[in-house]
């Protein structure tokens, strides 16, 4: 119990299926900030306490999504960023712009889940939330920078970026992110590397850049915190510090050569130059992963949020959606696919046409890149490249003959329709069939959280079945324990256990329903990690497995193991 | 035997209480505990050997009542139990043989040593029938006037010689408990070194370029997987963390240390990285007579997908806990379950799991089982020290260790001992 509870302790990494958790067996000690676990939340509490009135909410569901390889967190650095983020420089590795406190964001909140139909109310974007508050899509324009309550009353939209932002993106180099599991060591060592320069570097540039290096490593940044600089912002668009920008570079030539990644277009050239996360440096890369995209851990988040009101051509809906996704607070296949889909549905309605171009071709482009820019948070899942796939094919057939504002309208109704559609519709009749697939006295047994399976077990206690549902639920996420929770407060007979025990739960449970991110045209079944031995030891005890899912998130690829293609 | 009481009772306090971890240093205690409770024992002129088995039999019943989840406790009471009776067996095949041939060679006091030696020769014969006998149903069925009979022979044979036969037999009984406690020596130190005769085997089992795929922690496999390190064997770990314990991280950190290629995956992520994987090792809490594995929560998982992909299951398991019991329904009743705090927050669920919030029942069970039973057929081999063996083949070992009659330790009230 003590291992759990220090562990929970310890913020941990948003891990999307493998990792490794930082083992500092062999940590070369010249640190100078305290590499110990409780550093982080200490610099951390100091920090925001200065600037933010506002009460963290607990960092169990948030910041143990954010940042936990523990070690090397320099402490100066964090603090540091508390002050103005420079003026102007627009430093590429840390950019520290807080995307916001929980108050100020109640506004935006409701303005955004306005539209939303009671039935969305399924796809929540975080539990609590505290994160979700967001930004008002306001937010944005900013000479006067960070007051946050200026913020909240601008309510206006703001036309799409200034072009003059486009400096701040290729500003920040995006080193390729390698953080998978790791070799302890190796890992250890770079760390210390990275701290010892975050250190010099951080008081050689005291001036401007807020926590230089250690941006890349505020891993402990909690994210609720602060509201922290929300400063630079704009003022700090268009500088940029040299400096940093070498120094930055020179970091990046420690590292392993960065490998090709799957996204290999992407991460090229203009991408590169255009992206705003700035990827912490490589760590040790498993070779059995090195075809896949490397995981984002949550470091980049402070630094990110912060950005959120600094100029730049990503439409603040979407970098909200992009952060939350990043900050692990929106899971699950439909509650990202609808985000980001109302978040488009913003940035459409913001848009205006650039003279000189026709609407069709320069939405389409903004759309990718917006889409780039999502990526990088988290690589889209299946229901949202569909989701994508839909819009672009709706742009692009949109008649010539529309005037814009018209073009607006239709494209927006389009995404109503679509998610109208596709998604809820959909779940009603998932639900209408599966529901008859519950029989008085069964125990049901799902795995992680999953949106429609919980639906599905609500309605069918609303028809009154009696059943006991049996939670099952996987570290590091602990998904099933949001869902245990919404489930018990209805009122459903629920048991909770881990994925170890259940071999020992299979004996009395009489049906499995799985939810799925999506299925493959070979019908394989693509899901959260530990759905497969979920389904495998059902298999052996002999139980039925139902996996329900909705249509649009069906794609035409297949697949073979769980190696070939993951996040 | 106070002290010996003394020891007992305080070696039961730390079993019920669970204060004693690994099989292994169970089964060495329980060990060094049986042998001063031998030899605290009181050996009377005739059939020591039972004697010692009652004394231990008593001893051991209470200890396995004790901590029933723990094997080791058991396995080793048996053994013991088995040291004594092959002793004892042996001592007698001995003792006829010299008797026979002291009975040829000596002729000169017919008289006195006529009876002499016939009577004894009678008792040894009726105390060697009882040992040498192969065990059948007639054996076991005469088992209860058996050892009835022989100390009543041999006590009818004291009574009329005596002093000739007592310094045989005393010398004997000295013998006897001589021998038992060397034996339980050479069984505690078979405990202690069992790691290192597993680990001999390493080298045969792992060549280069492998990946190997354990889950949780335990001392057998590390030091398994360190002695193939030692010869210059190149492979890759991948451990499993093994939730709600997570002992996969300290495993993983002592494997870095040492020097191996080692990847943390969680347990989830089993499935999808063992078609990756050429073998899994794992550690057991015990082995069944029927082969079947007790093992850490989460290893029939493993094994069901190791399975399925054709992945070499490997079992390690020290001597002591090969178990001589057929597990029925092992799920439950050779399993603990552990406190759901290590699975739930209690201040967080508090609403849900309190009992005497208004609703009679709670809404919420947490489960959390401590260990995973893994039938034979999903092993693909067991490593023991005394070499590798098939799960079929489980049942042989445990008649060169245990005795038939020693299954059932509880005594039985209504039989004539």
């Amino acid at each position: 119990m003590d291992a759990r509870r220090m562990s929970r302790a310890v913020p941990r990494v948003r891990q999307v299926g493998f990792f490794t958790p930082n083992t500092p067996a062999q940590q070369p000690q010249p640190q100078s900030a305290a590499p110990s676990s409780e550093s982080p939340p200490l610099s951390d509490s100091p920090a925001s306490n200065s600037l933010s009135p506002v009460m963290i909410p607990p960092p169990r569901h948030l910041s143990d999504n954010l940042g936990g390889r523990t070690a090397a967190v320099p402490v100066p650095g964090r603090e540091i960023s508390g002050e103005l983020p420079t003026v102007g420089s627009y430093n590429p590795s840390e950019s520290v712009l807080w995307l916001d406190s929980p108050p100020r964001s109640r506004i935006g909140d409701e303005e955004l889940s306005e539209g939303a139909e009671s039935s969305l109310g399924w796809y929540r974007r975080s539990d609590s939330a505290k994160f979700a508050s967001s930004l008002p899509s306001g937010g944005f324009n900013l000479s006067t920078a960070k007051h946050p309550e200026s913020v909240a009353a601008v309510e206006a939209k703001n036309p799409l970026p200034e072009q003059s932002e486009v400096q701040k993106e290729q500003a920040s180099s995006s080193k390729p992110l390698k953080a998978k599991t790791t070799k302890a060591e190796r890992r250890a060592l770079q760390e210390s590397q990275r701290a010892a320069k975050a250190a010099s570097r951080a008081e050689a540039n005291k001036s401007g850049t807020p926590g230089g290096a250690p941006s890349s490593k505020p891993m402990k940044q909690p994210p609720q915190k602060k509201d922290g600089p929300p400063v630079a912002s704009s003022i700090a668009a268009s500088e940029r510090i040299g400096v940093d920008r070498s120094v930055e570079k020179e970091r990046k030539k420690d590292l392993p050569p960065p490998r090709k990644q799957f996204d290999d277009e992407s991460r090229g050239g203009r991408a590169k130059r255009r992206s705003v996360l700035n990827q912490p440096e490589a760590r040790n890369r498993v070779e059995l992963f090195r075809h896949l995209p490397p995981h984002k851990n949550g470091t980049q988040l402070p630094s990110l949020e912060s950005k959120f009101f600094e100029l730049h051509e990503k439409h603040p809906a979407v970098y909200k959606v992009g952060l939350q996704y990043l900050a692990g607070d929106l899971s699950g296949g439909n509650a990202r696919c609808i985000a980001m889909l109302q978040a488009f549905q913003e940035a459409i309605r913001d848009y205006s046409t650039p003279p000189e171009k026709t609407l069709t071709r320069d939405l389409t482009s903004k759309i990718g890149g917006f889409v780039s820019f999502l990526i990088e948070c988290r690589p889209l899942s299946m229901s949202m490249g569909n989701a994508i796939r839909f819009l672009k094919s709706r742009i692009a057939r949109l008649p010539l003959t529309l005037s814009e504002s018209e073009a607006k309208t239709t494209l927006c109704s389009d995404i109503d329709r679509f998610i109208n559609e596709k998604i809820v519709l959909a779940d009603k009749v998932i639900l209408r069939h599966a529901a008859t697939k519950i029989r008085d006295g069964d125990v049901l047994l799902t795995y992680g959280s999953s949106c429609v399976v919980e639906m599905i077990l609500l309605y069918a206690h609303e028809l009154g079945k009696q059943f006991r549902v049996v939670v099952v639920d996987s570290h590091p996420m602990l998904e099933g324990q949001k869902l245990l929770r919404r489930l018990v407060v209805k009122g459903l007979s629920c048991t909770y256990t881990q994925l170890n025990a259940i071999s020992y739960v299979m004996h009395k449970v009489t049906r499995v329903f799985l939810g799925a991110s999506s299925i493959f045209s070979n019908g394989t079944v693509y899901s959260t990690v530990g759905t497969a031995s979920v389904a495998m030891v059902a298999h052996a005890f002999r139980v039925p497995v139902l996996v329900c899912c909705e249509a649009y998130k069906f794609h035409e690829r297949v697949q073979l193991d769980s190696i070939c293609f993951n996040e | 035997m106070p002290d010996t009481q003394a020891l007992v009772n305080d070696f039961l306090n730390k079993l019920k209480k669970r204060k004693i971890e690994g099989s292994q240093a169970t089964a060495k205690q329980t060990a060094e505990l049986l042998r001063s409770v031998i030899s605290q024992t009181r050996m009377p002129y005739t059939n020591q050997a039972a004697a010692l088995i009652h004394s231990v039999k008593a001893v051991g019943e209470r200890l396995i009542a004790a901590n029933p989840v723990e094997l080791a406790v058991g396995n080793v009471v048996r053994r013991v139990l088995h040291i004594v009776r092959e002793e004892d067996l042996s001592l007698t095949t001995a003792a006829m043989a010299g008797l026979n041939l002291s009975a040829e060679s000596d002729d000169e006091d017919d008289t006195d040593r006529d009876n002499h030696p016939a009577l004894s020769a009678a008792a040894i014969a009726a105390a060697s029938r009882s040992t040498l006998r192969p065990p059948s149903l007639q054996t076991l069925l005469e088992d209860v006037p058996d050892s009835a009979a022989v100390p009543h022979t041999s006590s009818s044979g004291g009574d009329s010689e005596g002093k000739s036969k007592s310094a045989d037999k005393s010398s004997r009984s000295r013998k006897l408990k001589h021998d038992v406690i060397e034996a339980v020596n050479e069984l505690i130190q078979d405990i202690s070194t069992c790691h290192e005769l597993i680990a001999e085997q390493a080298v045969e089992h792992i060549h280069q370029n492998e990946v190997i795929l354990t889950l949780g922690s335990s001392r057998t496999v590390l030091e398994f997987l360190c002695a193939a390190k030692e010869k210059k064997r190149s492979f890759r770990v991948f451990v499993a963390e093994g939730a709600p314990r997570y002992q996969g991280h300290l495993l993983a950190k002592e494997l870095v240390t040492r020097g191996l290629q080692t990847t943390l995956i969680t347990d989830s992520a089993v499935f999808a990285m063992i078609s990756r994987v050429n073998m899994v090792i794992v550690g057991a809490h015990a082995v069944m007579a029927n082969g079947g594995v007790i093992a850490p929560v989460g290893l029939n998982m493993v094994a069901l997908a190791a399975q399925k992909h054709a992945v070499p299951f490997v079992v390690l398991a020290g001597s002591h806990k090969l178990c001589p019991l057929y597990p029925h329904h092992p799920e439950v009743l050779l399993n603990e379950l552990r406190s759901p705090s290590e699975l739930l927050d209690f201040g967080e669920f508090s609403d849900c799991l309190d009992f005497g919030s208004g609703i009679g029942a709670p809404l919420l069970h947490v489960v959390n089982p401590t260990f995973d039973y893994v039938p034979p057929k999903l092993v693909s081999l067991f490593i023991t020290d005394t070499g590798g063996h098939n799960p079929s083949y489980m049942y042989r070992l445990i008649a060169d260790y245990y005795s038939a009659d020693d299954l059932v330790l509880e005594r039985r009230t209504t039989s004539g001992n």
